[in-house]
């Protein structure tokens, strides 16, 4: 199988979409002659042509608004975001418009969009441009949100998103365009709401997306090596809709879990993920429920302080052993 | 300084070449002592060197995220802040250094704040793109584009509610005009009668997005926007010093004495790329544009032209300015070096007022969240 970065793998998934559906549009800022901020798109505008692949000025709810438009009357627009951050000037289109249009017409209308872009903190760029929003996207039903944290996944899950009837908003992450991994070069998807187990372990459930599956994955390798401890790293990469089904299964066979995360803690992915345990596997925890989320203030520029405010391995290993 | 209604032009026609002789003879300039040119001048070589020191770092792996240069921007941070007085206030987005120490922000804070550290005048906590100092009415460095420009109404909102006699400059990019926030500001400034100017630093792109790009009827250029709201616009070549001190000492006083919005285009160019990182500076735009900014449209260098010529400096002189502030930049890299990042305990500190002000607090219950 040819190995490929996660932005190749985002990019083939796009390709692949645009010569199968010529609904197919991409738009954004810079993504076509610039050939995207972090070059995800590539040589489109080339191979596409300008109709499929749009520039846009810096006006991110005018766009984004006028893709979900667009979606109501069959466009399947590719929509992306420089950064997932600056989705919040554009968050009435993104979150009241893409997710009630369905609901207040009585189902009459579905809108197809794709929104798509970083979000992701640690790499130095303050707090106005390190924001990770899947868990309030995730709060809003009628939205769904994945977080593809592999190149297979990243491609996979960005085929079905483009596919899905419903408004899918895919979260990438800077620090991972560059990573390698496996890819087949087919035509395969990675179903929404299928999370996956990236390491297998019987004495602790890792459960992760985005980056910090990364991060967790580290961390038990040091927890095998160096403490005995055989951790499972379950990595959700749909936060909504959220596999509850895998979860348990893994927190039934370890007994312990700990949720490694980005975001915030108030209110992060891990609180629902958390409820979801104790109500459905309470008679299987042996300790506690653990967290490792990121601390909880706005996002602090200096580099040194910047990584001892996100989750690490040293912070998952630590939480681990608390409960171990 | 020209007002274009009744021919309009496309926005990126170069405004004729500035005649600083002639234009240092206007109201505004005319009485510019030798000392306040001295400074004027002095303050444009700091910012650029200031820059070029941070840049060295940045390659040296200092500083993190990105860095957005001003340099070929000078003179319109310190033409604008010249004519600031004790009642006036400024804000700017990320490309925002130049203003920084044109209000007088020391180049130590400054490029300690790049470094991440405690020294820097944002603690190290914001960043390249998000310096402040109120002390100095500078309210930030704002990284999202658009952002400020609510904020910038706010400043003048509140000036007016409190009748100082003052106003608000908001600085803003030609890619930021389309932001809806912008538009909903301009709208409300004129509605309300906000004592606030609008300056955009028209450097021709936003990212790698030509403004004719960007920009629907690029023909009129930006500033006459202002038109759908009944407001004062005007262009400016921002090559010339005095050409921004007359075109905008007019705006400000006109927010001043009758409590009026301005929006002004100031034509500018910058030299670097977008940030540090746009390995693509130089695709989107010919190396012929930027050498014939830089040679024949360099503000720093027209200004020092004229200094020359109209004996308010000589070579000696411009030398002497030129290696202070080469010093200066460098000891402020070495403070930045030298000083201590702030410690861990910092992330969770200036989050909330109440917080940092225990003895004050209003509210009961759990406010972090950390295990
Ligand atoms: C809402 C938002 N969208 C996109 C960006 C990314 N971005 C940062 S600067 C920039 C270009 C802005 O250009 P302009 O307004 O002309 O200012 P300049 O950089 O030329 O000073 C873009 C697209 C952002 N920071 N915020
Ligand atoms: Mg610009």
């Amino acid at each position: 199988m040819p190995e490929i970065t996660y932005r190749q793998a985002l990019k083939d998934a796009m390709i692949d979409e645009l010569e199968r559906d010529e609904n197919v549009v991409i738009i954004g800022e810079e993504v076509a002659q610039y050939n995207g901020a972090y070059k995800v798109t590539e040589g489109l505008l080339k191979r596409f042509g300008p109709k499929r692949i749009v520039d846009a000025p810096i006006s991110e709810a005018g766009f984004i608004g006028m893709g979900i438009g667009a979606s109501m009357l069959g466009i399947r627009p590719v929509m992306e975001l420089m950064f997932w951050s600056f989705a919040y000037v554009a968050w009435d289109q993104i979150i009241n418009n893409a997710a009630s249009v369905r609901y207040m017409s009585g189902g009459l209308i579905n809108v197809p969009i794709v929104i798509r872009g970083p979000a992701n903190g640690g790499t130095g760029v303050g707090a106005t441009h390190s924001h990770t929003p899947e868990n309030f996207i995730a709060n809003t039903p009628g939205l769904k949100v994945v977080c593809p944290a592999s190149p297979y996944d990243a491609k996979g899950l960005m085929k079905s998103a483009i596919r899905d009837n419903d408004p899918v908003y895919v979260m990438e992450s800077t620090i991972m365009y560059n990573d390698k991994g496996e890819v087949p070069d087919d035509d395969y998807v990675v179903p929404i709401g299928q999370a996956d187990v990236k390491r297998e372990g019987s004495d602790l459930s890792l459960i992760a997306h985005g980056p910090s599956v990364l991060v967790c994955l580290e961390a038990a390798n040091v927890l095998s090596s160096e403490h005995g401890i055989e951790a499972e790293v379950v990595d959700l990469r749909s936060i909504r809709p959220l596999d509850e089904e895998t979860i348990i299964n893994s927190v039934k066979k370890t007994n312990r879990a700990v949720l490694v995360e980005e975001n915030k803690p108030f209110c992060g992915v891990g609180s629902q993920i958390s409820h979801t345990i104790q109500s459905q596997a309470f008679d299987y925890l042996d300790a506690p429920i653990q967290r490792a989320s990121a601390l909880d203030a706005p996002a602090i520029y200096s580099p040194p302080l910047e990584k001892k405010q996100l989750p690490k391995a040293d912070v998952v290993i630590k939480k681990a052993l608390e409960i171990c | 300084m020209t007002k274009t209604t009744a021919q309009p032009k496309r926005a990126r026609q170069k405004p004729e070449k500035a005649d600083l002789s002639s234009e240092a003879k206007s109201p505004v300039n005319a009485d510019l002592t030798k000392d306040q040119h001295t400074k004027f001048y002095t303050d444009m070589v700091r910012i650029r060197r200031f820059e070029e020191r941070s840049l060295r770092a940045y390659q040296q792996g200092k500083i993190a995220g990105f860095l957005h240069l001003y340099i070929g921007q000078e003179s319109i941070a310190v033409g604008c802040v010249s004519l600031m007085d004790e009642n006036d206030h400024i804000i700017t987005a990320y490309r925002d250094h130049g203003h920084a120490l044109a209000v007088g922000m020391g180049m130590d804070e400054c490029m300690a704040e790049l470094y991440g550290k405690a020294t820097g005048c944002s603690k190290g906590k914001g960043g390249s793109m998000h310096y402040f100092d109120p002390s100095k009415r500078y309210w930030g460095g704002h990284g999202i584009v658009g952002g400020q420009t609510p904020l910038g109404a706010g400043l003048a909102y509140a000036l007016k509610y409190k009748e100082i006699e003052g106003c608000a400059l908001c600085f803003l990019g030609d890619g930021a005009i389309n932001q809806g926030a912008f538009h909903e500001s301009l709208n409300l400034a004129a509605l309300w009668d906000l004592p606030v100017v609008y300056i955009v630093e028209n450097n021709g792109y936003s990212m790698g997005t030509s403004q004719e790009r960007s920009s629907a009827h690029p023909d009129a250029g930006i500033a006459a926007r202002a038109e759908g709201y009944k407001m004062n616009w005007a262009h400016i070549n921002g090559e010339s010093i005095f050409d921004v001190r007359e075109g905008v000492s007019a705006a400000m006083k006109l927010a001043k004495s009758d409590s009026k919005p301005s929006l002004l285009e100031i034509h500018t160019y910058r030299y670097q790329g977008h940030s540090i990182a746009d390995a693509n500076h130089k695709k989107y735009r010919t190396k012929e544009e930027i050498e014939d900014y830089r040679k024949n449209h360099d503000p720093v260098s027209l200004y020092r032209d004229y200094l020359i010529d109209a004996k308010l400096l000589d070579e000696e002189g411009v030398k002497e300015i030129d290696q202070a502030a080469k010093a200066e930049a460098e000891a402020s890299a070495q403070f930045a070096e030298e000083s201590p990042f702030p410690p861990e305990e910092d992330i969770l500190k200036d989050v909330y007022w109440e917080e940092d002000n225990p003895d004050q607090k209003t509210s009961g219950g759990r406010i972090f969240f950390n295990d």
